[in-house]
């Protein structure tokens, strides 16, 4: 099986990082005594968070931290609902993403910590006398999932560290972040990004056009992975030469979200906004995060809006996008903000058919 | 899973001691400073006096009433009540709390259970040793505001009944989310946000046992960015003298780094473009802020700051956006803690509205009080 170009050229250590090599070496400092505190790593989608992790574990346990196995782990909630979670782990640190069992995730975490912290290091002379839990995606964790971290994290410090990972901070409750050693990861530069692309092409035999590459590094807005992932489908579709302004594949959702933009500001009606609603229903089935679609189709209403619109729609997509995330059912807000946006557009529309 | 729980024996089932009182050396050396420096006596706790006096009264015989600690994180109230227990009971200390946290199972069932007969224990008023102590337990529920309110509700009647032989000490951020009935039953402790005199105090403490060299203006950068969060200033402490190799002086850079300050250079730049006028030049500059990684609500906080003292601005202007930044001018200058209410954007941040769209909105609302 071949891997993917994003797979296959993850760095391992941090001297051979590409970029925030600044960073790196300061981690590495960071471990040199065999101790850390618990780190909150955080930054953009595809900036590199969890290769930076992966290059900590390797240099606090040597290469067996990247012998993975995966693992299916089961719990029973209070009221004997019974939850399966995935996990990925090493003979010295586990990795889990608690917010895949949804608001049940306190239950996970409660568990998990004191199970890992009360099992001591296989190692009885080794160097480390603690595991560590990475735990992903923090920011979409419950608060009651993240209070259950607080006093945990201070009992158990002797046996266990933990690893947090988020793609921002303003989500973490201040008392778990205040446990934490905050570490920044921004995403690269586009200079970087193309950079990267080129160099790893060249690793594959690929000439790479540079402004090729540079159209990516735009596009990607700077997230590496998916940057790569660009370049390689890129590869594959041109069947051996690579031109330097040969079409880039978008994602069909992102297609479907310009799309549903379009339908938005070419007619206000009902009919339409039964449109709309099923476009959106749609992407919402495929599984793409409602905070995605809601920010995309935002982009797009700015950038297809030319009637000086901006300012109120930013206005009440920041009241509606707040409303959506702390109610449950997607479609509704979403459907609220198009209606809004529609009725905006309208009367815009008849201001100016009066002014002639 | 599985194998990697068992890959290590099980530990002895005194794991739960915590950190502190492992009893290898070589564990004692890799323990964090929060945990070395944590108050080992009441008298240790710095700023919080009030607390400290009511509870020397106790150490020195008096009764204990319940308690309720709040208050903002890392200002030492689980610290004060775990000195206060050694202080009281000395060596048998274990037997007489029971500690539940947000961790733990805290349901109605577990109250009315585990809280209920653990209550109703006798406690006598001499240590096996024959030295006195108090003839009482304390149920300690740190972390209180995450426990139902069907929970605390079934916590009333025990802490009613068993007033003889067990004190209650419930510990929370939030006072608010505290059922009246059960604040009513407690003296209430506010825990204050450290001054930042004494924080700094006991970083230099620390800075001279530890061997840190660290200039006066760095650590003060470092005692502003914590909040009075004195956790969160040791914690950032030991990470940066750490973070390029030990026997290196802190820089000052690394501080602003670790705290997690966006540089200023970001904010007058976000100024000037909305000064510019182009909603859609705004949205570019928020999302190459995005790329950055810098918190939102962080971004927000200065913002307010730099809003309040700077002449950029009329008051005008200040008004439309500090209306919506959600914060009347005036509160700010009042205090800190109000201003946390009223900020809807940094509200509508913390609170998980994107940070993007809630930056975009707000850079729109700026350059509306710039035309004005
Ligand atoms: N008043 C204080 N005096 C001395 N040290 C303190 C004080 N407050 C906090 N600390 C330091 O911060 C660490 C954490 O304090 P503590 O656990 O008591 O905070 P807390 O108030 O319980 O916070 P949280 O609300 O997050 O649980 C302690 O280990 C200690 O090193
Ligand atoms: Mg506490």
């Amino acid at each position: 099986m071949s891997l993917l170009w994003c797979d296959k050229y993850r760095p391992k250590d941090f001297s051979k990082l590409d970029y925030h090599k600044d960073q790196g070496m300061a981690l590495k400092s960071l471990t040199k005594d065999g101790d850390f505190p618990h780190l909150l790593v955080y930054g953009p989608m595809g900036a590199g968070k969890k290769t930076r992790i992966m290059c900590l574990l390797r240099e606090l346990y040597g290469p067996g931290v990247e012998r993975l196995r995966s693992e299916v782990m089961n719990f029973t909630t209070p009221s004997n609902k019974k939850l399966e979670i995935s996990t990925v782990s090493s003979n010295y640190h586990l990795e889990v993403n608690p917010s895949d069992v949804g608001i049940y995730d306190r239950v996970v975490i409660m568990n998990i910590i004191k199970n890992v912290a009360q099992t001591q290091q296989l190692d009885v002379n080794g160097q480390k006398a603690f595991k560590i839990i990475v735990l992903t995606d923090v920011d979409s964790l419950t608060k009651d999932a993240q209070h259950a971290l607080r006093r945990t994290m201070e009992k158990y410090i002797a046996t266990c560290r933990l690893i947090l990972c988020a793609t921002s901070t303003s989500r973490v409750i201040p008392a778990v972040r205040s446990r934490c050693l905050c570490i920044r990861v921004p995403a690269p530069t586009t200079e970087e990004v193309v950079k990267i692309i080129v160099e790893t092409a060249s690793s594959e035999d690929v000439d790479f056009p540079k402004k090729l590459a540079e159209r990516i590094a735009v596009m990607s807005e700077r997230n590496l992975r998916r940057a790569l992932l660009m370049s390689e489908a890129c590869k594959v579709e041109s069947d051996g030469k690579l031109t330097p302004d040969q079409n880039i594949a978008e994602a069909d959702w992102l297609v479907m979200i310009r799309e549903t933009a379009r339908l938005i500001l070419a007619e206000q009606s009902i009919a339409q906004l039964k449109k709309v609603r099923e476009n959106l229903f749609e992407l919402i089935c495929r599984g793409i995060p409602s905070e995605i679609i809601f920010k995309y189709l935002l982009d797009q209403l700015l950038e297809q809006c030319q009637l000086g619109l901006a300012a109120e729609i930013l206005e009440n997509a920041a009241i509606y996008e707040h409303q959506m995330i702390r109610g449950n059912k997607e479609i509704f807000h979403f459907e609220a903000f198009v209606a809004k946006c529609m009725y905006l557009y309208q009367n815009v529309l008849e201001e100016m058919k009066c002014d002639f | 899973m599985q194998s990697f729980l068992k890959s290590g024996k099980l530990g002895p089932a005194n794991v739960d001691k915590g950190p502190s009182t492992s009893k290898t050396p070589k564990k004692s050396k890799i323990v964090p400073w929060v945990e070395k420096y944590r108050p080992q006596t009441v008298n240790d706790v710095v700023e919080q006096n009030e607390v400290v006096s009511v509870l020397e009264q106790c150490i020195a015989g008096a009764d204990l009433p319940n308690l309720l600690f709040y208050g903002p994180p890392g200002t030492g109230k689980t610290s004060t009540i775990l000195a206060a227990a050694k202080q009281l009971f000395g060596n048998i200390y274990r037997e007489r709390i029971l500690e539940l946290n947000a961790s733990d199972e805290r349901g109605i069932q577990i109250i009315r259970d585990k809280v209920k007969s653990f209550s109703q224990l006798t406690a006598s008023g001499t240590r096996p040793d024959g030295k006195p102590c108090p003839p009482f337990k304390i149920v300690i529920l740190d972390e209180a505001d995450s426990m139902t309110h069907a929970a605390q509700a079934a916590l009333r009647r025990t802490m009613e009944k068993e007033t003889k032989t067990t004190r209650f000490c419930l510990i929370c951020n939030y006072v608010s989310r505290i059922i009246e009935p059960l604040t009513s039953r407690c003296s209430k402790f506010r825990f204050k946000s450290l001054n930042e005199s004494m924080i700094n105090e006991r970083l230099r403490l620390i800075c001279k046992e530890e061997g840190i060299l660290c200039e006066e203006d760095t650590l003060k950068t470092l005692v502003e960015a914590s909040g009075g969060d004195m956790r969160r200033a040791i914690t950032c402490l030991q990470s940066c003298s750490k973070l390029h190799g030990t026997g290196v002086p802190i820089n000052i850079e690394t501080v602003l780094e670790v705290t997690g300050i966006v540089p200023q250079k970001w904010l007058t730049d976000f100024i000037e473009v909305c000064k510019k006028g182009n909603n859609m030049n705004a949205v570019e500059f928020v999302k190459k802020f995005g790329c950055e990684a810098y918190s939102a609500s962080q971004f927000l906080e200065q913002f307010n700051d730099f809003l309040v003292t700077t002449n950029t601005f009329n008051d005008k202007q200040k008004a439309i956006i500090g209306e919506k930044l959600g914060v009347s001018i005036l509160s700010a200058i009042i205090s800190r803690y109000l201003k946390q209410f009223f900020q809807s954007v940094n509200y509508f941040v913390q609170d998980g509205g994107s940070e993007y769209i809630q930056l975009c909105s707000l850079a729109a609302s700026v350059i509306i009080a710039c035309n004005s």
